[in-house]
């Protein structure tokens, strides 16, 4: 008579339903991929865009032009200063020079609270400064930083590493969860002597096993096209993807304990994962935001996960100096994952 | 022995906090004996897929007593499970998996049971093995959903409505299954609303309507409490009066006849000897200077117990009674 483990027959069962099924793997894994290249495109270093300035006619602006003219940084248009004004408020150049005759004085006009006015400003006027002779008193020496290990790339990979670990736990357990509900498959499960426990556990050790290639694939990518490096130990980042993907498949069977339709599992995820997407340090750092809320978004486990990240790939951190994270995502995810079984509606 | 299956008084309240609570069960009792086939037969809505699914264990009932196989929910889960196969209404199986891999999933979840591929031979699906779920047409699912039901070789094995919606041969695959239940001296409770399956399948009958059992029995003595295990059905050329008047009333002293009814644009009534009843039909017709316009007699079937037990016929929706 040969033997039969539940558990065994269960975790194949989800491994066989993720392969069969071409949409799940490219949702699981084409696009992250996607995503993480987008935006890294989209992010990555580029050359400082150059400087639209407008300058009014007159004999005192005309000066300045050569000045200008010869700096790459900036674009220069000569008009009238009725059709200056015109081209900086549709947003044509940054900023209009102009000589006002009565004060005998050079005029900016630009808009202070954008941010490219302003630096157009600045860049303008220490340029005008020099070529009329000013002196810089203090003396400094540049060091610019566009070496791999420092750019804002390098800072957005592990950030999207996290978020596709969030994103894969809570998509990923969630919907298989209430489509295996709106089946009835749930509930012919439990008419059936299986331990439930051995269900929940087989659908979040499908999901363990589905992130080994998806992480392997994004650092692949990450290095492929970024050069992005590793300052730490794989295994350290092994161990660190790998809680906070178990923490996220707690909450993702949490969040669908209870649902009953797909559109009500959607929304819950959004819910849950919106705040995280834009406070837990993904596209710009969680500390930037008001002391106030610090406690709250250094509580939400992405952040901790993100945080986790950098420091494993971007400072080579080893663990024992993360065991704080790590507590606070296997926290997350064992309370989650109980509460989950508390609550789950099988029926 | 005692019984395999035995409930008593049971009441189920959906939305009891609701303004409008449904009583899907109003107090129904049931005893399935060892090794038959038993049969709840009702038309939609009546409340058997309530009562079986509280005899699975997967429903609370609000009140009543549950035992199967001497056991009680609550107490005894693990037991039950063990022994107990259910085929619920609706289950969509996984789509991507196979046929074996489906019921070796079955299997493994009880202590003992039976073989996948010998499940898979009584089923008739030992020709689809690798075929995935989603490729196997309705009836095939159904056997699946059934093989699953079987793989823990159940003693006591439920089966709601196993063949609506299926074609007459698939209907009849199923029966065949469950009479080699039955040969293994096993207990199965079937639901249904066709009466055909009921009368062919079962070797008892319990009539169940708005959330009761109003007749049990073997086909044969249901029909037998007609009075007469024939029907006589026929139509009048325009009648002057309206059926449910003086005429009807006239045919019921006919000799042999034991019921009567009007039904759609004629009378049907049910006799004990047609042979006595059919000449004294047509001299009562000739008298009052009617034509018939149609005639036709056939056996009684447990679809005239139904009407003549509630004045509605199996197939019509009880639409008030639905619950939600």
């Amino acid at each position: 008579m040969r033997s039969y483990s539940p558990f065994r027959e269960l975790f194949l069962a989800r491994m066989r339903e993720f392969y069969r099924e071409p949409a799940a793997v490219f949702w699981t894994y084409g696009f992250p991929i996607l995503l993480t290249a987008g935006l890294g495109l989209a992010f990555r270093n580029k050359a400082p865009e150059q400087i639209h300035v407008g300058l009014a006619d007159s004999a005192e602006v005309a000066q300045l032009a050569t000045a200008l003219d010869a700096d790459e940084r900036f674009i220069v248009e000569s008009a009238s200063a009725t059709e200056c004004a015109r081209l900086l408020r549709v947003g044509r150049i940054d900023i209009m020079v102009s000589f006002d005759d009565e004060a005998g004085a050079y005029e900016y006009r630009f808009d202070p609270t954008q941010p490219e006015a302003v630096r157009a400003r600045l860049l303008l006027d220490d340029t005008l400064q020099r070529s009329a002779g000013r002196e810089d008193v203090l003396q400094v020496a540049e060091v610019q930083v566009t070496e791999p290990g420092s750019r804002y790339i390098d800072f957005l990979v592990p950030g999207l590493i996290g978020m596709n670990l969030m994103g894969g736990g809570l998509w990923g357990i969630g919907f298989v969860t209430v489509d295996m509900r709106i089946r009835k498959l749930l509930k012919r499960l439990v008419a059936t002597p299986m331990r439930r426990r051995d269900l929940l556990l087989s659908i979040i050790s499908g999901r363990m096993v589905f992130t080994v290639p998806e992480m392997t694939i994004l650092l692949f990518v990450a290095w492929l096209m970024f050069k992005i490096p590793f300052a730490g130990s794989l295994l350290s980042f092994a161990v660190v993807a790998a809680v906070g993907a178990l923490s996220f498949a707690g909450i993702g069977l949490l969040v669908a304990s209870r649902a009953q339709k797909l559109e009500t599992i959607s929304g819950l995820m959004n819910l849950v994962m919106l705040p995280m997407w834009l406070c837990s340090g993904v596209f710009f750092s969680s500390e930037r935001f008001p002391a106030a809320l610090q406690p709250v978004i250094q509580a939400l486990p992405l952040t901790q996960l993100n945080n986790a990240l950098r420091a494993v790939m971007l400072e080579g951190s080893g663990l024992g100096s993360q065991w704080m994270r790590l507590s606070i995502l296997t926290a997350w995810g064992v309370v989650s994952f109980l509460l989950a079984l508390k609550w789950f509606r099988w029926t | 022995m005692s019984d395999a299956v035995r409930c008593c008084d049971l009441r189920k309240r959906y939305d009891p906090r609701k303004k409008e609570p449904v009583d899907a069960l109003v107090g129904l009792d049931l005893e399935v004996r060892h090794g038959e086939c038993f049969g709840l037969l009702g038309p939609n809505g009546a409340g058997k897929t309530t009562t079986i699914e509280i005899l699975e264990g997967l429903l609370e009932p609000t009140s009543g007593s549950v035992e199967l196989l001497g056991m009680r929910w609550g107490s005894d889960d693990n037991q039950l499970r063990q022994r107990i196969g259910i085929s619920l209404q609706e289950t969509r199986l996984a789509e991507k998996l196979t046929v074996t891999e489906t019921v070796r999933l079955f299997r493994s979840f009880y202590r003992q049971g039976r073989d996948p591929g010998e499940v898979l031979e009584v089923v008739s699906l030992t020709d689809k093995p690798n075929a995935w779920v989603q490729k196997l047409s309705g009836g095939q699912k159904q056997r699946l959903a059934v093989a699953c039901a079987l793989v823990g070789d159940p003693q006591l094995l439920f089966l709601d409505e196993p063949t609506t919606g299926l074609d007459p041969q698939s209907r009849r695959e199923i029966w065949e299954i469950v009479r080699q239940q039955k040969s293994r001296g096993y207990t199965t409770l079937i639901t249904t609303h066709y009466m055909d399956e009921a009368e062919r399948l079962c070797d008892r009958i319990a009539v169940v309507d708005r959330g009761k059992v109003i007749a049990v029995g073997t086909p044969d003595e249901l029909i037998a409490r007609l009075g007469g295990d024939h029907v006589i059905e026929f139509a009048l050329e325009n009648p002057a009066e309206s059926q449910d008047g003086p005429l009807k009333e006239s045919y019921s002293e006919l000799p042999s006849v034991t019921g009567s009814r009007a039904e759609a644009d004629g009378f049907v009534l049910t006799v004990r000897e047609p042979h006595v009843c059919l000449p004294a039909l047509l001299e009562h017709t000739a008298r009052s200077n009617y034509a018939l316009a149609r005639l036709t007699t056939r056996h009684a079937s447990l679809e005239d117990v139904f009407v003549n037990l509630t004045g509605r016929h199996l197939t019509e929706a009880d639409e008030e009674h639905v619950p939600a």
